[in-house]
């Protein structure tokens, strides 16, 4: 029945002049078909991440690789049995025991450093919270409640075939999308209802597991416009693969016009003077 | 010879205490147990060969639709002869399911094939099968320190493997994964008795690793022959001392979490129960507390077989022999203090990241230190590159691209990215499928003329591990695309831009099992029709103690107790 009852909503919602409802754009915020690389970011987390994995793990990791493949091709074309009948009897050279000790801990370091700083980047508070978004994870949908705007709640639920419209991806796509301000730092709330979840999505550099009991902690500010997926993260049952995420990126004034709209579809306006004004929530500690 | 008199066929076989016969028991047992897994998983690969739902289907009487694991075992097999995909589009060519999908049913394989692999096939293949077969030996010792031990450490596994299957089989089934987090796991998530037979299924086959551990480090410890001491003990010795140390402290904390999974789900505690004031977050440290000294579990073993294999085929002692073992030591110790680095997006303080990050990263200097020795062995070597040695250097490599797709594992903030995607699973079967599987054919290839007395078809084992090798490379390297493009881990059906990727990944499972059946033929062929072969058949490469006793060995080894010289013989 509450699907039922969203899934009107969303009919409802979307026939008249719509601030939002945008449509998916290929490669942006959702995998591309035969890609190879991590998808491209639309957050500056993502961007750290983007830099520290492609332009400084994969150059070392591949050189490791290959350094290492050429070492046993060289020893399977140069020692094998009729290129040298006579093995030599040489177990020990301390200086190559140090060599190949500390050499990967010198590149262990030039990884560490930079990684520390992307793993502290991740967690940062930023300096003002904008707004907060809370999600709430269900089997099998996500629940989002918008603190800061009087509360206006709504649930969404992966689209079925039938209900896809034409460029809208398969099993990526929801019935409704989570709205959210570009260029806004958005702190996200994470917690479940039932069992373990995970909120993700890919081009934000973002996820968060969804625990029973405990109110997670993380934040995003997306830095352009468009609609971004992302699937339920950690194991959850029967639908794990059936809860996906849909958010939907407009612009500020857009954003103001459609919690309005929602705020007035839930009955959730209140006098001004009770309404916190988004912007001046002041940042609070994150872990 | 006149002490090898062998007990009758029920004594022998039944209630053995002979830790050769308990040990081909244990690689008959890993080796079963590993064709229903293997099985699992090319059902799994089966199912995700192309998007839509096609074989995990509910039963559905009208429709004439059988459900189950038979009913979509028969729906492949269908397809399998005819060669037809049976991908449904709809109008608009959608990919559709074909079928209710049952979602519940894949979560079953996943944590089937899991569960399986690591406790039923490797561990017993690896530990159980080459470890008591080989450790006294190498040592020069006549048994283990506790031969009836040693006997019920097998055969609980008989009850536990049992058990596994069964709570496939009652019910919906343990739909968890291996990880058996709650509350997925609790009464909440998974009502019935499956998981409650899986917890009893892992408290079994914890109770043999526990008392095997307890074996090893006795009779490692105790039983060397004279002047064998631990810096001439063999490194395959060394890997199952430091193996059982790691068995021996963890698996314990394994058997609390799932005790207290166990009360949490029948007798109202309330462990992991938020609502009565426990947490989630302790199950999964407990847990990979144990399951990340699980991982080298797995892969010290292999290690040693490796070692022993690279020296024999380079007729050259191994290089840097106390760097070998006291790397593995490291590891073992550094193995037990990274293991939230499993659970860096549940909402660990950062400090506690950065903490797990580092200390995960410093793993790659031991191994790298194992990875640069082994290549140095062969390093003015006299190579010769019979089966067993093409698996080690599979293994090497393999095992280097499995190392260093860890490494960005490792960092704290990349593995956002990553966390719960293909990208760890293309990871951890480059080190387990592609390492510890591969040092497990490996070990066979080398000792199975020891063991048997027989020798192995050269040709064909050569095939086997061509086909084997590009088989897993197929279904595994791709992967690591699909985890960076951000497909997440045990889903029944994926976004259509996975597809390719999938599909490729899906022929290699093909492959590699049907390599698999090979190896099952070459087993056959050569218990029944191999070569008779002397003792050291290997030739002057083969330095260890079992290659001085007769091929099969008598059933009382070392009559006469050997005493070691020198450093030589490792």
């Amino acid at each position: 029945m509450k699907r039922l009852f969203w899934s009107l909503c969303a009919a409802l919602l979307s026939v008249p002049a719509f601030a939002t409802g945008l449509s998916p754009e290929a490669g942006v915020g959702q995998p591309v078909d035969k890609g190879l690389g991590l998808q491209h970011a639309a957050s500056p987390i993502k961007e750290q991440m983007e830099w520290f994995h492609n332009d400084l793990l994969m150059p070392i990791i591949t050189a490791i690789t290959i350094f290492v493949l050429l070492l046993l091709l060289w020893v399977v074309i140069r020692y094998n049995r009729h290129a040298n009948p006579t093995p030599s009897k040489t177990t020990h050279n301390t200086l190559i025991e140090i060599i190949w000790t500390a050499v990967p801990i010198l590149i262990l370091i030039v990884i560490a450093i930079p990684s520390l700083k992307l793993l502290y980047y991740t967690e940062r508070s930023p300096e003002q919270t904008e707004m907060t978004l809370k999600v709430i994870g269900h089997q099998w949908y996500w629940e989002y409640v918008y603190p800061d705007h009087n509360g206006v709640t709504f649930s969404a639920y992966v689209k079925k075939n039938d209900e896809l419209k034409p460029g809208e991806p398969r099993l990526l796509e929801t019935d409704r999308r989570v709205v959210l301000p570009v260029d806004t730092n958005i702190k996200l709330q994470i917690t479940a209802a039932d069992v373990l979840h995970a909120w993700t999505v890919p081009a934000f550099g973002v996820k968060r597991d969804a625990v029973p009991g405990r109110l997670n902690e993380t934040w995003v500010k997306v830095n352009r416009t468009g609609v971004f997926y992302g699937q339920c993260s950690e194991l959850c049952g029967t639908d794990h693969a059936y809860m996906p995420i849909a958010v939907e990126v407009v612009s500020k004034d857009d954003f103001a016009a459609w919690i309005a709209k929602q705020q007035a579809e839930q009955g959730l306006t209140k006098p001004a003077e009770t309404s916190p004004p988004a912007e001046a929530t002041p940042a609070t500690h994150t872990n | 010879m006149s002490h090898d008199h062998k007990p009758g066929f029920f004594t022998r076989w039944f209630c053995s205490t002979n830790h050769k016969d308990i040990g081909t028991l244990y690689i008959i047992f890993a080796l079963c147990a590993g064709i229903i897994g293997g099985l699992f998983s090319v059902m799994m690969r089966a199912e995700l060969h192309e998007p839509g739902v096609q074989y995990l289907v509910a039963a559905d009487e009208a429709a004439g639709v059988k459900g189950g694991l038979l009913g979509a075992a028969e729906r492949m097999a269908q397809d399998a002869l005819t060669m037809d995909s049976s991908a449904k589009v709809d109008a608009r060519g959608l990919p559709t399911d074909n079928g209710q999908r049952d979602g519940q049913l894949w979560n079953v394989l996943i944590t089937a094939h899991g569960l399986i692999m690591v406790f039923f096939v490797v561990m017993p293949a690896l530990i159980g099968g080459f470890g008591n077969w080989f450790v006294p030996l190498m040592i020069g010792a006549p048994d283990m320190a506790f031969p009836r031990l040693n006997n019920i450490s097998f055969w609980l596994m008989i009850p536990a493997f049992a058990l596994l299957v069964c709570s496939a089989l009652v019910g919906v089934g343990a739909g968890t994964g291996w990880t058996i987090y709650p509350p997925l796991s609790s009464r909440l998530g998974q009502d019935g008795m499956s998981v409650d037979m899986a917890i009893f299924a892992l408290h079994l086959a914890g109770i043999s690793s526990i008392l095997g551990a307890a074996n090893f480090i006795t009779t490692i410890f105790n039983m060397r022959a004279p002047g064998m001491t631990l810096h001439r003990m063999p490194l395959f010795a060394w890997a199952m001392l430091v193996t059982a140390f790691l068995l021996l402290l963890s698996v314990p904390v394994l058997g609390g979490a799932i005790t207290m999974l166990l009360t949490d789900r029948n007798f109202g505690t309330a462990f992991f129960d938020p609502a009565g004031g426990g947490d989630p977050i302790l199950f999964q440290h407990l847990f990979w507390f144990f399951g990340h000294p699980e991982v080298y579990i797995m892969i010290l073993p292999a290690f040693g077989i490796i070692s022993h294999i690279v020296s024999t085929f380079s007729r050259k002692p191994i290089f840097g022999y106390l760097g070998m073992a006291y790397a593995m030591v490291a590891i073992g110790v550094v193995g037990f203090v990274v293991w939230a680095h499993h659970m860096y997006t549940t909402g660990l303080s950062v400090n506690t990241r950065a903490y797990f990050t580092a200390a995960t990263l410093i793993i790659a200097v031991p191994t790298g230190v194992k990875i640069f020795s082994w290549i140095a062995t062969m390093w003015g070597g006299s190579l010769r590159f019979t089966t067993p040695m093409l698996w080690a250097i599979g293994f090497i490599f393999l095992f280097t691209l499995g190392g260093v797709t860890g490494v960005v594992l490792a960092n704290g903030g990349m593995d956002l990215a990553l966390h719960d995607t293909y990208y760890v699973v293309a990871h951890f079967h480059y080190v387990l499928s592609l390492g510890a599987v591969f040092a497990i054919f490996a070990g066979w290839y080398y000792w199975i003329g020891k063991m048997s007395g027989r020798q192995y078809p050269e040709f064909w084992g050569k095939v086997h591990f061509f086909t084997t090798f590009i088989g897993v490379n197929l279904i595994f390297f791709p992967q690591h695309f699909l985890g960076l493009q951000g497909m997440p881990r045990r889903y029944i059906d994926y976004p259509d831009a996975y597809a390719y990727w999938n599909q490729i990944s899906s022929i290699g499972a093909y492959i590699a099992f049907a390599s698999s059946l090979l190896f099952v033929l070459i087993a056959i062929y050569t218990l029944k029709w191999g070569k008779k072969v002397e003792a050291n058949y290997w030739g002057d490469g083969a330095t260890t103690l079992e290659w001085t006793v007769a091929s099969p060995p008598p059933f009382h080894t070392f009559n006469t107790q050997p005493v070691i010289k020198g450093d030589g013989q490792h």
